[in-house]
């Protein structure tokens, strides 16, 4: 078997005994199941409220705590081994540090990939089956570009902390920053380009500034799900990205350059790391 | 004989540190090393770079050959064992699951497992997490894992700490078996009671710089140290020369004698009538090590004050 099977079998075992799948698979249930039941009940009623409703309002709180569940699941993936002494002991095997890396995060990413299709499938099955306005062929395809859009959230956000992992020495200041970059991608930049916005009383570029939602992975993930719903009045700065519409395909690869770029980063930053 | 490690003029910097001072080795196939000395001497730096974990910053490394930062050595490290200090597993594993784990990884028979946590005297609690094990329990625990798949070279960093003398023994013993199949031993450590037997050469460092190197005989030679000679009886004649040098016991007495007078004076002592007894005490490994770092730490010492 090759090592990176190996070596991720083993995360993701340890994913499955810590509790980890399960947590988060309750979570995303709940979450998904709640925001349907309980998501009209500002407006006065309680029940299954829209489908477009649902997944807009589910993609803006997912788009908080998938990234902040992606971090603190892998952020110690290699400092925590290197503070036990396992790391040294690993790369005295026969496999090379790129392998061991690669395992680590495909085990992570499974994890992550495992628990979202559970959670969030099984808020689709329940809706599908109990809602009365929802049938299921509306529901497959907005439901699965939706569990797709943030399993590939997940991802980059293990990989960001695969990249802290692997530059820091330290389990708690690993910890420290994984909060700061939680902090920058998915409050601070979009309160700055709100800022740029208004400070510049709209003069920036009207064609240019909804390119710059492509800067944060995690505006991305919202416009992949927003802009499914077309007809949707799109508020705050989403509606910015009205001018130009990005097609679905286009935002799905631009997760997926995301996720290359902090996967190599990690895998760069590891190799010059020292023992 | 095959040479398994190579260091040749190896020096290590960190950061303008010269963490090794320029070392020569030379390990052959069925050698077990004794690599002793303070925290900081280079113990740590030498075994990191046998392995392959850092480059050296001049020098040539060969273990089974070959360079081991090198990624085509890769494939040699099965032939490796390594248990390095304050190493703690995956403690919500059990502790079979931790050695089939790296078992996997090393490309070894996961039955070998059983074998090797009964061999290290585990077998009882091989199901049990590794959370729950005690020091010595853990130390086994490293020890199986350093031998996965019977390595041809074994690096062990302080591998007898936490270990019970019986352990420890049986330990020994194994290292002993190793040998007679043809493994290479570097067994690193402060200095370690009782393990005098087991080694070949020892190899004692001091501050990043080898400060004696060889069989114990040879290092007993070249200290000079003294033995110690206790002879019981009375009425005893002394030669002339050790009179001034001799302390009287109760019952006899002690004298500190050169490795080169110890024959003639053994000889003289056992020509008397009045000797009920002999004990002879050569300087053990301690004293040795004792002697060769007390220089290096002195200069360390007052550089403190």
């Amino acid at each position: 078997m090759s090592p990176i099977i190996t070596v991720a079998a083993k995360e993701f075992r340890d994913g499955l005994r810590n509790r980890w799948v399960l947590s988060i698979a309750v979570i995303f249930a709940v979450l998904a199941t709640g925001l349907a039941y309980f998501g009209s009940a500002a407006a006065g009623q309680v029940g299954f409220t829209s489908l477009s409703t649902t997944i807009i309002s589910l993609a803006s709180l997912a788009v908080f705590i998938i990234p902040l569940i992606a971090l603190m699941l892998a952020y110690d993936g290699i400092v925590g081994e290197d503070e036990s002494g396992t790391l040294l002991l690993l790369l005295t095997y026969p496999l090379s540090r790129w392998q061991l890396l690669c395992g680590k995060m495909l085990g992570h990413g499974a994890i992550m990939a495992f628990s979202t299709l559970l959670g969030f499938g099984s808020a689709a099955l329940i809706m599908g089956l109990f809602a009365p306005d929802i049938s299921w062929a509306e529901l497959v395809v907005p439901f699965s570009l939706f569990i797709l859009s943030a399993i590939l959230l997940g991802w980059i956000f293990i990989a960001f902390a695969y990249v802290i992992s692997v530059s820091v020495t330290e389990k708690s200041k690993a910890a420290g920053l994984a909060l700061v970059v939680w902090f920058l991608f998915v409050l601070v930049f979009d309160l700055g380009l709100l800022g740029l916005l208004v400070g510049t009383q709209g003069d920036v570029d009207a064609e240019l500034f909804p390119y710059l939602l492509l800067l944060n992975p995690t505006d991305i993930f919202r416009l992949v799900n927003i802009t499914y719903f077309a007809d949707q009045q799109l508020s705050g700065l989403m509606a910015i990205a009205e001018h130009v519409r990005l097609s679905t395909t286009s935002l799905l690869i631009s997760l997926l350059v995301w996720l290359s770029v902090p996967v190599v980063l990690a895998l760069a930053l590891f190799n010059r790391r020292t023992l | 004989m095959t040479n398994i490690v190579e260091l040749s003029g190896v020096e290590k910097r960190y950061q303008g540190v010269h963490a090794l001072q320029p070392l020569d080795l030379v390990l052959q196939q069925g050698e077990v090393l004794g690599l002793f000395g303070h925290n900081g001497a280079g113990k740590t730096t030498t075994i990191k770079l046998i392995l392959g974990l850092i480059k050296a910053s001049a020098g040539s490394v060969r273990v089974f050959g070959q360079d081991p930062t090198l990624s085509e050595s890769r494939r040699e490290r099965h032939q490796l064992g390594f248990l390095q200090e304050n190493v703690s597993f995956y403690e919500q594993l059990t502790g079979l699951e931790v050695l089939r784990y790296f078992a996997r990884l090393k490309g070894i028979q996961v039955s070998e497992c059983h074998r090797l946590l009964e061999q290290v005297g585990l077998k009882v609690a091989a199901g049990r997490r590794v959370k729950t094990y005690s020091k010595g329990m853990r130390q086994r625990l490293g020890l199986a894992q350093a031998l996965l798949g019977n390595p041809k070279l074994l690096l062990l960093d302080e591998p007898t700490v936490g270990l019970d003398p019986l352990a420890t023994q049986d330990f020994y013993h194994r290292i002993a078996q190793l040998k007679e199949q043809g493994c290479t031993v570097v067994l690193c450590s402060h200095v370690l009671p009782g393990v005098e037997k087991y080694i070949d050469r020892a190899m004692i460092m001091g501050k990043g710089a080898v400060l004696a190197q060889g069989s114990l005989n040879s290092l007993r030679q070249q200290a000079e140290l003294p033995l110690t000679l206790n002879v019981k009886g009375t009425d005893l004649q002394l030669p002339q020369d050790l009179q001034a040098r001799a302390i009287t016991l109760a019952d006899g007495v002690s004298l500190k004698l050169s490795l080169q007078e110890k024959m003639p004076v053994m000889q003289h002592m056992l020509a008397q009538a009045g000797v009920t007894d002999i004990d002879l005490h050569l300087p053990s490994l301690e004293d040795l090590y004792t002697h060769y770092t007390r220089t290096c730490v002195g200069h360390e010492m007052e550089g403190m004050l």
